[in-house]
């Protein structure tokens, strides 16, 4: 669309009086109020949570040992990206694409130990039917795997991007945004992991 | 082309040209479209948000018709309803099931789709890069996907209407178990689900509304435009955003656990029933409460949602059409923010009477009263407005000026129902009803109107006829204070809410007459909505033309636009602010646009 193109300039860039000086890129701005409505939703849920444990018939659980495998995982993942960032700055792209790659399969990784370790909760008696905390489980992991999928398609076009030749961007405003989601959504798990610790 | 290249050719206009010659910035190809139907244009949007919400109001409107002509009329029949409505309206009477579909449908439409997408959608689309100075939204993209998101969400909502079993019957708020529950009702069955996804689709799109109008706030700002300088629309459909970006998730989070409930067989919401046949389910643990608790933290925030667009374009019309400066600007901004914050803080008002523990309640009457303290601070500041002003009665400013009068009627009531003990007989009566009706129903209309008289000029580049728009006004007035404040009596006699027939009990069949009085107004008022509506249509291709770029000699950016402002609104530079957007009445000038530099022995402000 070529109206699109153009306001893209008009708004990517700096207006045309020289305007303001913007401290923050607005799409980095827009994620960042995206992120604050991500958190009232878990909030919501954690908050039910908290509710539902006091009514009659509750099964509690117990922590299985692959959720903290995946929380090193992700954790670990936001070094590398927060190292893949480092080095799109300076500039050194194949140490930035290698870190991405790691990066997303660390994503991949996390994941897998989420399904993982949902089945292992599973064998341990805590279902979905009933009254107990089982169902939170596939609700609240369930919507932060998703969350979590969402970077890792974000991540899959970085890579993508980095790999083809024809397009070089030296835009560092996309990894920013990717890399500052992507520490979100590992928080948010450390937040949901250390909440469920605590509660067990 | 290269942003260089554009803004020399622009620097060709000075910001203060108007008329056609212009235009040719702009003349890329467009098609159809682009232009009218996948447009990224904020203007385009907001129009489509407009129109999308003038149907579902006249939809919403005429459900509440059908079901005043069975509360004012409950003993006749009407065969001509049957042939319209077939089963639904069984010889002639409309039947127990179509009118809590009617209530609930009514109530879901006119809150979500009408007064928060209609109006939010409409105002902060079309005045938040006009009044900041902005070429657009900061994304484009994300604004014209959440009006797409609106669409589907209408779409599903409407279809609802055509199931077999009928559209989502438990009311608005679709507390379970009647929502969670298909066993319940007729009406909870397949209406509840697609209610359940329209209302999901309606969170997405109020959420990429919302971050659009935050961040295009905060960061896209023209020169000069501090956020003291920015007019108290723009403020208030800030903090409009920042309660729906932070309330809708939470409403989100409690749908999908009652869609858990509905399909998986869990039990959030569960817990020891029986149904008619004596059979009992097996549920157990679960809480009704829990989600009335997920819901209001959500709905008291979305009464302020719907309220808040109102008050500040309410703020901005009174300021213009007085000739004087708004009262107290900065006191003006407080209480948004304190308004903001209490919102979140009151949810459990609605829930006095649900068993919460006493002691908690007393909390929640203190922070409900508080709200009390902003909304009589914002009262005070448009009447002092008013005040000895030179008013100029626009249709816009009629509407206003009713606005403030509604908002005190309604605000009133409220202080009544946020003393718990009152309100555990007041609770689910027509106390209730009037007064939600008077200060969000009727008000935010009031504010809606208002906006929309007031800019359509700059909207169409027309003005609306002002002779259907004085007999708009003053019926609908007078028509809204005649429906709504007999039903303080009702309440106050004890008279629940969500009946359809109130003629078998003793101490209700006293009003059977004020029933049809009320509902014979009703009536009157919904036909004189649609001569608005022919208004509003006729004057987008035969209203009078503007030929003046600053028809209301107002201070704000927007009326330093072009008549017909292109996409990117302004031909040239956009212009650069130099003080805020209430200098009216100042040094003998009537009134000082925001451009305008502040001269060598004036205060700034
Ligand atoms: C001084 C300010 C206000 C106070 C103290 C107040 C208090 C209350 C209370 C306590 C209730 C619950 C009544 C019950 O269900 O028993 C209520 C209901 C309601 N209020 Fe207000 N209110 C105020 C202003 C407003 C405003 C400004 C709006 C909207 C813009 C609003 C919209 C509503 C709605 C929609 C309901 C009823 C929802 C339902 O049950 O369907 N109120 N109000
Ligand atoms: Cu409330």
């Amino acid at each position: 669309m070529v109206t699109n193109s153009i306001l893209k300039q008009y708004t990517g860039a700096p207006m045309g009086n020289g305007g303001q000086r913007k401290k923050i890129h607005p799409y980095k701005f827009t994620l960042w109020v995206g992120i604050g409505s991500i958190i009232m939703m878990f909030a919501g849920f954690t908050s039910a949570y908290i509710v539902k444990r006091e009514q009659p018939g509750w099964i509690g659980f117990s922590m299985p040992m692959l959720f903290w495998y995946s929380t090193a995982a992700i954790l670990l993942s936001s070094i590398t990206m927060q190292m893949a960032l480092r080095a799109f700055k300076s500039r050194e792209m194949g140490r930035y694409r290698n870190l991405l790659l790691i990066t997303t399969a660390l994503g991949v990784l996390f994941i897998l130990l989420q399904v993982a370790g949902y089945y292992q909760l599973n064998h341990m008696g805590v279902r979905v039917e009933g009254s107990g905390s089982g169902v939170f489980f596939i609700i609240i992991f369930g919507l932060h795997a998703l969350h979590v999928a969402g970077g890792i398609v974000a991540l899959a076009v970085m890579v993508f991007r980095a790999l083809s030749s024809t397009r070089r961007s030296y835009d560092v405003v996309p990894v920013e945004v990717t890399a500052t989601y992507w520490h979100f959504v590992d928080l948010l798990w450390v937040y949901l992991f250390v909440f469920f610790l605590l509660i067990q | 082309m290269s942003n260089e290249a554009i803004l020399h050719e622009a620097d060709v206009h000075t910001s203060h040209s108007n008329g056609h010659h212009d235009e040719h910035v702009h003349h890329h190809k467009e098609t159809f479209l682009t232009k009218y139907v996948f447009s990224q244009d904020h203007k385009m949007i907001a129009k489509q948000f407009l129109i999308t919400g003038i149907i579902w109001a006249f939809l919403g409107g005429m459900m509440s018709v059908l079901f005043r002509l069975q509360l004012g009329y409950p003993e006749t029949t009407f065969p001509w309803l049957e042939d319209i409505l077939g089963h639904w309206a069984k010889g002639g009477k409309i039947q127990p099931e179509f009118y809590y579909a009617l209530v609930t449908m009514h109530g879901t439409v006119l809150v979500f789709f009408v007064l928060t997408a209609g109006l939010s959608g409409t105002f902060a689309n079309f005045l938040i890069p006009l009044q900041i100075g902005a070429r657009d939204m900061a994304s484009p993209m994300l604004n014209m996907l959440s009006y797409w998101f609106f669409w589907l969400a209408s779409i599903i909502m409407l279809s609802s209407l055509f199931v077999q079993t009928g559209p989502a019957s438990g009311g608005w708020t679709s507390y379970p178990p009647l929502s969670a529950l298909g066993g319940a009702s007729e009406g909870s069955k397949a209406g509840v689900d697609l209610w359940i996804i329209s209302m999901a689709l309606f969170v997405v799109s109020s959420l990429l509304g919302g971050l659009n109008y935050i961040s295009t706030i905060l960061n896209m700002r023209t020169k000069g435009m501090s956020m003291t300088r920015v007019p108290l629309t723009i403020w208030a459909l800030f903090f409009t955003a920042v309660l729906g970006v932070l309330s809708f998730p939470v409403l989100l989070s409690g749908f999908i656990l009652l869609l858990f409930d509905r399909h998986a067989g869990t039990s959030f919401y569960l817990s020891d029933i029986y149904l008619a046949s004596g059979e009992a389910l097996p549920n157990e643990g679960g809480s009704a409460i829990l989600f009335q608790h997920l819901f209001w933290f959500l709905g008291h925030p979305e009464v302020y949602i719907i309220l808040l667009p109102a008050m500040g374009m309410v703020s901005e019309i009174l300021s213009t059409n007085s000739r004087k400066p708004i009262f107290g600007y900065m006191a003006m901004v407080g209480s948004l923010f304190a308004i903001a914050i209490l919102a979140f803080l009151v949810w459990a008002h609605h829930m006095f009477v649900t068993g919460l523990n006493p002691f908690l309640g007393s909390v929640f009457v203190l922070l409900t009263l508080l709200i009390a303290v902003p909304s009589a601070i914002k009262v005070f500041n448009w009447l002092t407005t008013l005040w000895r002003g030179n008013i100029r009665f626009t249709p816009g400013m009629m509407f206003s000026i009713g606005f403030v009068s509604l908002f005190i009627s309604g605000g009133l009531t409220g202080i009544w129902l946020g003393n718990s003990s009152l309100d555990i007989h007041l609770h689910d009566t027509y106390f209730v009803i009037a007064h939600f009706h008077i200060v969000m129903g009727v008000a935010s209309f009031f504010g809606m109107f208002a906006g929309i008289y007031h800019w359509f000029p700059k909207m169409y580049g027309r003005y609306m006829n002002n002779t259907m728009a004085y007999v708009h006004f003053w019926i609908t007035m007078i028509g809204a204070y005649l429906i709504f404040w007999p039903m303080h009596y009702e309440g106050l006699a004890g008279m629940p809410r969500r009946y359809l027939d109130y003629s078998s009990w003793e101490s209700f069949k006293q009003f059977a007459e004020l029933n049809r009085f009320i509902s014979t107004v009703a009536m009157i008022v919904f036909a004189v909505q649609l001569l608005f509506v022919f208004n509003f249509f006729y004057s987008i291709f035969k209203g009078r033309k503007v030929t003046s770029q600053n028809p209301w000699g107002s201070n704000t950016l927007e009326w330093t636009t072009p008549i017909r402002p292109g996409h990117g609104n302004w031909p040239g530079e956009i212009p650069e602010v130099h003080r805020w957007a209430y200098d009216y009445g100042k040094d003998g000038r009537e009134f000082i646009p925001q451009t305008e530099p502040v001269g060598a022995n004036e205060s700034a402000h």
